[in-house]
């Protein structure tokens, strides 16, 4: 089934893109049409991986690529299996059973009888559909577009599944602190913000201004902005206690979101500086989206933050609460400092994790693999 | 005229991870040694495909890894030192990596690497090029397509040609020199210096050099 979600076409974003890629991605598009790629999730719902999904497999097609998305199904009982497999092969300790495993492998068996897998490339995402490759048959070559971290999973589960990684073509990672050893060869591709989407796109400041004030946001002194959900693992305390040193300085607020997706564009655009302090994440593509916005960042060094934040270009990396504390005061005292990181943050997102780089590296890969 | 045109090419860069960290100097050293050549390529010269704009440092991988990661300040300076582009072949370029190594930890053999130091990670870079649809037959139309293009083809005629493909000069050197008959602009545009700066600012010296030739000739 072919996604019609999102209504952006290639030319739009030839205001945001990179001088010359929006030209570069319809030439090679030219010369890959009629090439079969189909993208297999375990969820047309849920997550950046969905929401990239849904914004490239139609631009793909209108480039003349025969693009596809299925989704595999499952039962209840399934999904709550992909759910702890997916915890265990990001090293959170499970309990993993044969049975399990046997549940991962039928219901991946059953899938591939119903999916159409027929074309030159078949891109699995994630772990929910990684067993469909013990059905592959035919000339189609196979790739596993692993999302999260598998540095570091589970012994016993990753020495049942990583013989099965290593049926496919190749494997591709979101950064090469989260790949595995495989025999088979590992690509790296950032993941990537969408500019038009609508945590992205351009907002005025009145529009700004009406949804600061339906969240209660006060404009009348600067504000600190958290961008990772209240949860423990983001470290809220952590950022409350860094506030608490700055506020000592400069009359600041700190603003904590109770989850990503709560109006994040306007309060990303009204905020000074973005703060995302994770202890453990994935790629943290979220410091891409406050960076897109002319942001400083000053971020912790968990997951692909340090890959977006360029130290003392584009903002900070810090390990501790003191050092978030001090870059902010640092900030804080050189307000010219922000507004050159923001520039300089917002050019190094353009040209290294937007949605035209992601659908030209998959163009790249679709080159690369098939004839 | 009716000079041979030049069609701009861009590319789309891949990088493979190799099985191959260094988590030391004395295992980059040793590594360096016997990766595939193309390793070196995409950590040297490469490198230039998505370097910022603004300052981040060293110019090369090997150099901001051993600045950063190792804390070593007196062999990333070296490192840095070694042009891609001054070295003949990327065999010569290897033998320069090693040898500067080699005579550093014969000075310095104590360096010890920061304390949770990432390690190196080796890749290798698979470049897909493409049409940018731009082409020129004329100066102007050379001076006018190179601000439109995408920046990979800078890259692409500067650098891949230039290092991987023996040309000694990048493409557009060669072309203002053979198709357009312009010797003086060719070495005008032979003589910047792709290793310091980002493509933007290489794209901006080439546009200064064909609007002074252009100016030139229009006087």
């Amino acid at each position: 089934m072919t996604s019609t979600v999102s209504s952006a076409r290639l030319d739009d974003y030839r205001q945001v893109a990179p001088r010359g890629a929006v030209d570069l991605l319809l030439r090679l598009g030219e010369r890959l049409k009629g090439r079969r790629l189909v993208n297999v999730s375990g969820s047309r719902y849920r997550g950046l991986t969905i929401e990239v999904l849904n914004r490239l497999v139609p631009i793909l097609n209108d480039l003349g690529i025969d693009a596809s998305w299925e989704v595999t199904i499952g039962t209840s009982d399934f999904e709550g299996v992909t759910r702890t497999v997916g915890r265990a092969l990001t090293g959170t300790e499970q309990v993993i059973t044969d049975a399990m495993v046997g549940r991962l492998r039928d219901v991946c068996a059953e899938n591939a009888r119903r999916l159409r897998l027929d074309a030159d490339l078949v891109m699995v995402h994630d772990a929910a559909p990684l067993l469909l490759v013990e059905s592959r048959a035919g000339e189609s070559r196979w790739l596993w577009r692993c999302h999260d971290d598998l540095s570091s999973p589970q012994p016993q589960l990753w020495n049942v599944l990583r013989p099965v990684a290593q049926r496919y073509d190749a494997v591709i990672f979101s950064d090469a602190r989260f790949a595995a050893p495989l025999s088979v060869p590992r690509f790296v591709i950032y993941p990537s913000v969408d500019p038009l989407s609508e945590r992205n796109r351009d907002m005025s400041r009145a529009e700004q201004a009406q949804h600061l004030d339906r969240l209660r946001v006060p404009r009348d002194k600067p504000f600190l902005l958290q961008v990772g959900p209240f949860r423990r693992s983001h470290d809220p305390l952590g950022v409350i206690n860094a506030y608490r040193l700055v506020k000592k300085h400069h009359d600041v607020r700190l603003v904590l979101p109770p989850d990503p997706q709560t109006e994040m564009n306007a309060l990303e655009r009204g905020a000074a500086i973005v703060i995302h302090k994770p202890l453990t994440v994935g790629f943290g593509i979220d410091v891409a989206a406050a960076m897109w916005k002319g942001k400083p960042v000053v971020g912790s060094l968990a997951g692909g933050i340090r890959n977006q934040v360029i130290f003392g270009v584009t903002g900070y990396t810090v390990e501790t609460v003191e050092g978030a504390a001090f870059r902010i005061r640092h900030l804080l005292g050189n307000p010219e400092l922000i507004g050159r990181m923001g520039a300089a943050g917002r050019e190094h997102i353009r040209r290294n994790f937007l949605i035209t780089r992601h659908l030209g590296d998959y163009l790249a890969l679709l080159a690369l693999l098939t004839k | 005229m009716s000079a041979q045109p030049f069609v701009f090419l861009g590319c789309i860069d891949l990088k493979e991870m190799l099985p191959y960290e260094a988590r030391d100097v004395r295992e980059l050293l040793e590594v360096i040694g016997r990766v595939p050549i193309e390793s070196l390529f995409c950590h040297t010269a490469a490198a230039l495909l998505h370097r910022s704009a603004l300052p981040t440092g060293y110019p090369n991988d090997f150099a901001h890894w051993t600045g950063l990661a190792m804390g070593d300040q007196r062999l990333a300076e070296r490192l840095a030192a070694i042009d891609p582009f001054e070295s003949r072949s990327l065999e010569q370029m290897r033998a320069e990596l090693v040898a500067t190594i080699s005579d550093h930890l014969q000075h310095f053999p104590a360096a010890s690497p920061v304390a949770r130091a990432e390690p190196f990670r080796f890749f290798q870079a698979h470049l897909v090029p493409v049409p940018t649809g731009h082409q020129a037959r004329t100066l102007r139309e050379f001076r006018d397509a190179l601000a439109e293009v995408d920046l990979s083809a800078l890259f692409y005629h500067l650098i891949e040609a230039r290092y991987r493909l023996s040309r000694g000069r990048g493409d557009f050197a060669e072309w203002v020199a053979a198709a357009l008959e312009r010797p003086d602009v060719a070495e005008r545009l032979a003589v910047i210096d792709p290793y310091s700066g980002s493509l933007e600012r290489i794209r901006d010296r080439h546009l200064t050099v064909l609007t002074a030739a252009l100016d030139e000739g229009s006087r």
